[in-house]
């Protein structure tokens, strides 16, 4: 999956000469936490975060009604080289980037224009939904040898009930190195005749796992 | 006016997809025949299903589906072509006369709705129905048309009500819950074991309802493993305050049986106690708030010969005001049934002291479901306040 499959493509944008207060303002009136500055060629010069306008800002405790700081332009707080990606960079990178420069908002741009955005709840919401949890069905966990064909052996015994596989995750067993965990959602209410079979075939079902029971 | 009809015909039982599937309506027999041992239903409590026609089916679904679902069950679609459809799966295979099986116990939920709404009687209950998974143009989770969303839309056109769907099936009432997400005239309430294993995975907190409709869908998922005392307390508390929220002019309950310790689809230690009270303040709430407008459906319960029998007597019973059964089981009915069972039935209307071996858990589990009644209930408490 690429960027340009899940970003957001209706931008929120200001020009460099509004002030801190009305930038405030269209932060609220949009319910956004970042603005997208472009000049009036369009160009993108960088992006205005609610956080650096509530750093300038006095506090509202300090009571402080006229204080310059309101009318001062948002060049000041701008961030004008922010990090950015390319509409065409896998979802899994900018994933990366989110969690290594511990950012919430990435700007997409392409040849200088701005041309869309993606903030790490948008990118959860892809997350959710490749484990299939927003389609009905039950899941399976099954701790599997970490060794090639398990996971068609798996499937082979699903596609046999023919129920219809909506994800699968795999990840790393924390108690035994040479194991995996294989997290299948399968669409279907009754996945006993599976487990039984699976069980019958030596597959270590864990079904259902609470800890501390069973 | 008399308190309640049974809706009943044999042909329900046509909703029958093979002998070794979960789901099976036999479960209607055995609860009727364990009513007449103890005098409790008589030929003219029982009124007919009557079948629902493709104008009421299209209240809550596409006419595309219903045209797959009547093919289907007339020969004329491979399982291949349904699959798109949720059916022919392991799940929701194609049998004969599907579509008019199907048809006949949305109707039978008609035929209740008809019976309280034109005053024939108080409370009127049918147990075919309750298929609460269907959705608009797929069968899902045994459920190939969703009878409460039929008979919902009804009460809404025909009657003009406001309606109460409460749901205590172990699995999450996500059909029902989804048709009326946006609507804010019709409140769904769901109980259900967590969806981080079972079927169908929905149902969290945080499912409240989208547009005019938030804050008109409650959800309150419980862990594997809860008992009776920590499932009845969301109950009580939910049913109550939710009630008092809403104020509906009719209750449609969904009796799913499949929160026993028995049930081996889920994993919810509940007994017969939770299937004795579940009625009882349904009972009470609708004479409180609705003018005793009660409509019951069935729905899940997969331990058909231990479980289930007793549960829907339940209902059944308390619509009745007869006082619940205590001690033995009719011999007739242990004789006439023990042999087809492939476990030992259990003798008494009460379950054995001994049921399961205590789990470990079971205080932080109480108390884990307490909080999550909290968050879920936390809408209505900040319109109070």
């Amino acid at each position: 999956m690429i960027v340009e499959q899940i970003m957001k493509t209706e931008l929120v944008t200001v020009p460099p000469t509004l002030t801190i207060t009305e930038a405030r303002e269209v932060m609220r009136h949009k319910g956004v936490r970042h603005l997208n500055v472009l000049s009036r060629e369009g160009e993108f010069l960088g992006i205005i975060t609610e956080r650096d306008i509530k750093e300038a800002l006095p506090s509202y405790l300090s009571n402080v009604p006229d204080s310059p700081v309101y009318h001062e332009p948002i060049t000041t707080v701008l961030i004008s080289e922010p990090i950015t990606a390319h509409p065409l960079d896998f979802v899994e990178e900018i994933a990366l980037i989110f969690y290594e420069a511990r950012i919430g908002y990435l700007p997409i741009v392409s040849g200088g224009k701005l041309v869309g955005t993606v903030t790490t709840n948008e990118l959860l919401d892809v997350y959710i939904e490749m484990t299939g949890a927003n389609e009905p069905g039950s899941k399976l966990e099954i701790r599997v040898k970490d060794v090639p064909g398990v996971l068609n052996e798996v499937t082979a015994i699903i596609a046999a009930y023919k129920a219809n596989v909506l994800s699968v995750l795999v990840y790393a067993d924390q108690q035994d190195e040479s194991s995996k965990i294989l997290s299948i959602r399968v669409q279907m209410i009754n996945p006993l005749p599976i487990i039984t079979e699976l069980r019958e075939r030596q597959f270590d079902v864990l079904w259902p796992n609470v800890p501390g029971i069973v | 006016m008399r308190n309640a009809y049974f809706v009943y015909s044999p042909e329900q039982l046509g909703y029958k997809f093979s002998d070794s599937h979960p789901f099976n309506h036999k479960r209607l027999t055995l609860t009727m025949d364990l009513l007449k041992s103890v005098g409790a239903l008589a030929e003219d409590d029982i009124i007919p299903a009557r079948m629902a026609t493709d104008e009421e089916l299209l209240l809550a679904h596409d006419a595309t589906y219903i045209d797959v679902v009547k093919k289907a069950g007339h020969g004329q679609l491979s399982p291949a072509q349904c699959e798109n459809y949720g059916i022919g799966t392991e799940d929701t295979p194609i049998f004969k006369n599907m579509h008019e099986a199907s048809a006949l116990l949305v109707g039978g939920t008609l035929t209740a709705v008809d019976c309280v709404m034109e005053g024939k009687s108080r409370h009127a209950i049918n147990l075919g129905g309750g298929l609460h998974h269907g959705f608009r143009g797929r069968a899902s989770g045994f459920c190939i048309y969703n009878d409460s969303s039929v008979a919902i839309k009804y009460l809404q056109q025909k009657y003009n009500a406001r309606v109460l769907y409460v749901d205590t099936d172990a699995h999450h009432g996500d059909g029902v819950q989804w048709s009326f997400y946006d609507d804010p005239n019709v409140c769904t309430l769901s109980i259900h074991e967590t969806g981080r294993y079972l079927f169908p995975g929905t149902g969290a907190v945080t499912e409240r309802g989208n547009g005019d409709g938030y804050g008109t869908s409650f959800n309150f998922p419980i862990d594997a493993f809860t008992e009776d005392a920590s499932f009845l307390e969301i109950y009580e508390q939910s049913m109550r305050e939710i009630f008092e929220h809403f104020k509906p002019d009719v209750v449609l309950t969904q009796n799913g049986a499949d929160a026993h310790y028995f049930d081996p689809l889920t994993h919810l230690y509940g007994t017969m106690n939770i299937y004795q009270q579940i009625p009882k303040l349904a009972h009470e709430l609708a004479h409180e708030y609705c003018d005793g407008k009660w409509i019951a459906v069935g729905g899940g319960g997969y331990d058909i010969w231990r479980v289930v029998p007793r549960a829907w007597s339940y209902v059944w019973l308390e619509m009745n005001d007869l006082p619940y059964p205590t001690g033995a089981i009719s011999d007739e009915w242990l004789n006439k049934y023990q042999p087809e069972a492939p476990v030992q039935l259990v003798p008494t209307w009460e379950d054995p002291l001994d049921l399961y071996e205590p789990i470990p858990r079971t205080e932080e589990i109480r108390e884990k479901n307490a909080q999550m009644m909290k968050k879920a209930l936390q809408i209505i408490q900040k319109e109070q306040s």
